[in-house]
């Protein structure tokens, strides 16, 4: 392949791969299963020309390869706004960026949550995933191997096939090494959806580069916690793999998620450290709200089931608050099909698709105060789009977004519901 | 003075060094002038372009390989990066600004206790085998 026998694109795209093997260290190349490419959003012309150069040189993908969110809401362009000459650019760019990896053989899946898509990989298979809360995803709840590939990598291991046998696709680095003794919070708030972004945070903060093992989470906690935990994590720190003992398949026991050997450090959590955990997420606490934001990670069918059903009954959104709700395209269509969409979008939330209300200009610039379910979000936002952020549970922003300002309910973090 | 390193990216670079306390995203974490805007970070408006950033590593979102590139090809980039430990998303951005277009942001790694004892506000020279203050 790096001689040129497949063509000058695949030579390219072995280049990055092999370059990656040498500062990875890795002794030889794994065959890999499928691909998820992050490399679709538009970060500037970089973006752009590395794509264009792989289209120019014949390259196309492998392995069946699903795309991440691009710039643009492609099944509603209206959405992402055109008013500076940098964003119209950006939309211009996103949009042939986006056709430009379609061209390389990808499929048009336009989400950050491939794994609520058919077709996941099984536990042990070789994949190459971009993205940091798809990575975490795939390595501690499907227990697929990927290492943290950054943009660039993931479409050159497509066209490959191949990435380098290091990091995460090995046993040894598989190993858990800080545990984080949850036991403390109590039944009651590990049952909330606010525990696992705020856990996730907080994880992520202190594990940094390490695999935390968690302790002491529910045995049927659901995909959509695990996704909130995993995408915090990746963002507060560089957390690729956790280990949540009796829940993720490569954690039966505290001893296996440990590989059999002593931890490097051990944690408790408490309450106190949970509600400390929003506010440091928070930048403000209380007044009044201009929008919410809800669905990343992409929002699940079950989450669009949730909010429809706090959207149902009850008093309509306040005219001041703008509400998105991010989630794939195919996750769309199913709400559609079953009716929950129309429930969702009557109550006046706009369904976002293909790309996420923090990649791109959606908000309106008048939209300083921004209340969000996701710790990756508010993580995020303030630096990226230039907002006021406080994080809630769905049910928070459901009520805070009817009232128009904040409403929070802090008996989440009392000891008695412990 | 000189200390040995690993070069993950090749070339030569040179700058006033700069050193980050806590792990930095790229993506996210700064803007296409090369500031410092993650709120959260000890060094938060700091400016790194033209800088030789002593980081422990990178953090965060994979997009931070392409955030950086663009920073190389708009020049808004560090002169060099100096890490603690390799890290292949800041590395991957220097090698395809350098298939792209022909820029180097030379990427080391000095092992510790040699990468705290780089100081800051120095002027520092990498090539891809060494790094000299």
């Amino acid at each position: 392949m790096l001689a040129g026998a497949y063509g000058e694109g695949v030579a390219l795209a072995m280049r990055v791969i092999v370059g990656l093997g040498r500062i990875s260290g890795a002794p030889r190349l794994v065959e890999i299963t499928s691909a998820h490419v992050d490399s679709c959003l538009y970060h500037g012309r970089v973006s752009l020309d590395f794509a264009d150069r792989l289209v120019g040189l014949g390259a196309s993908v492998r392995v069946p390869t699903t795309l991440n969110v691009g710039s643009v809401d492609l099944l509603h362009p209206g959405l992402v706004r055109s008013e500076t000459s940098q964003q119209r650019q950006t939309l211009a760019g996103g949009r042939r960026l986006m056709s430009a990896y379609l061209e390389l053989g990808c499929t048009a899946t336009w989400t950050c949550a491939p794994y609520q898509l058919p077709g996941r990989p099984a536990l042990g298979e070789h994949v190459a995933w971009a993205e940091s809360n798809a990575v975490v995803f795939a390595n501690s709840v499907l227990g697929a191997r990927t290492d943290r590939y950054g943009d660039f990598v993931d479409i050159c291991a497509a066209i490959t096939g191949r990435a380098p046998y290091a990091g995460l696709q090995t046993e040894d680095a598989r190993r858990g090494t800080v545990v984080f003794d949850c036991r403390p919070l109590g039944h009651a708030f590990l049952a909330s959806e606010l525990a696992y972004p705020l856990l996730g945070h907080h994880v992520g903060s202190l594990a940094g580069a390490e695999n935390p093992v968690l302790v002491g989470l529910p045995g049927d906690v659901g995909e959509d916690s695990l996704k909130a935990l995993g995408a915090a994590a990746a963002s507060s720190g560089e957390v690729a793999l956790f280990h949540a003992v009796g829940v993720t398949p490569e954690a039966p026991t505290l001893e296996r998620a440990l590989h059999g050997l002593a931890p490097l450090r051990a944690h408790e959590v408490t309450l106190p450290t949970m509600r400390a955990t929003r506010a440091e997420l928070s930048t403000f606490g209380s007044g009044r709200l201009d929008a919410v934001s809800i669905g990343t990670p992409h929002a699940s069918y079950a989450e669009c089931e949730t909010l429809a059903g706090l959207l149902r009954d009850g008093r309509p959104i306040h005219d001041g608050v703008a509400f998105y709700l991010s989630t794939g395209r195919a996750t769309r269509a199913r709400a559609e099909r079953s009716g929950v969409l129309q429930v969702i979008e009557s109550a006046g939330v706009t369904v976002v698709v293909d790309t996420c209300t923090y990649v791109t200009s959606i908000l309106s610039p008048a939209a300083r105060r921004v209340m969000t379910n996701s710790a990756k979000w508010a993580h995020y936002a303030p630096g990226n789009i230039d907002v006021a952020v406080v994080l809630g549970s769905t049910r928070e922003c459901v009520e805070s977004a009817r009232l128009g300002r904040v409403a929070l309910d802090d008996a989440l973090f009392a000891e008695e519901l412990g | 003075m000189r200390v040995a390193a690993r070069a993950l990216a090749g070339g030569a670079g040179e700058g006033v060094s700069i050193r980050l306390s806590a792990p930095l995203s790229f993506w996210g974490g700064t803007d296409s002038r090369g500031r410092i805007v993650d709120a959260h970070h000890p060094q938060c408006g700091a400016v790194l372009a033209g800088r030789v950033v002593v980081m422990e590593s990178g953090r965060g979102s994979s997009s931070s390989s392409s955030v950086l590139a663009e920073q190389i090809r708009t020049k808004a980039a560090p002169a060099a990066i100096v890490l603690a430990r390799p890290d292949a998303i800041v590395a991957l951005a220097a090698i395809v600004a350098r298939e792209l277009y022909g820029l180097d942001v030379p990427i080391v790694v000095v092992a510790t206790p040699h990468h705290e004892q780089i100081p800051a506000g120095v002027l520092v020279r990498v090539d891809s085998t060494a790094v000299m203050w």
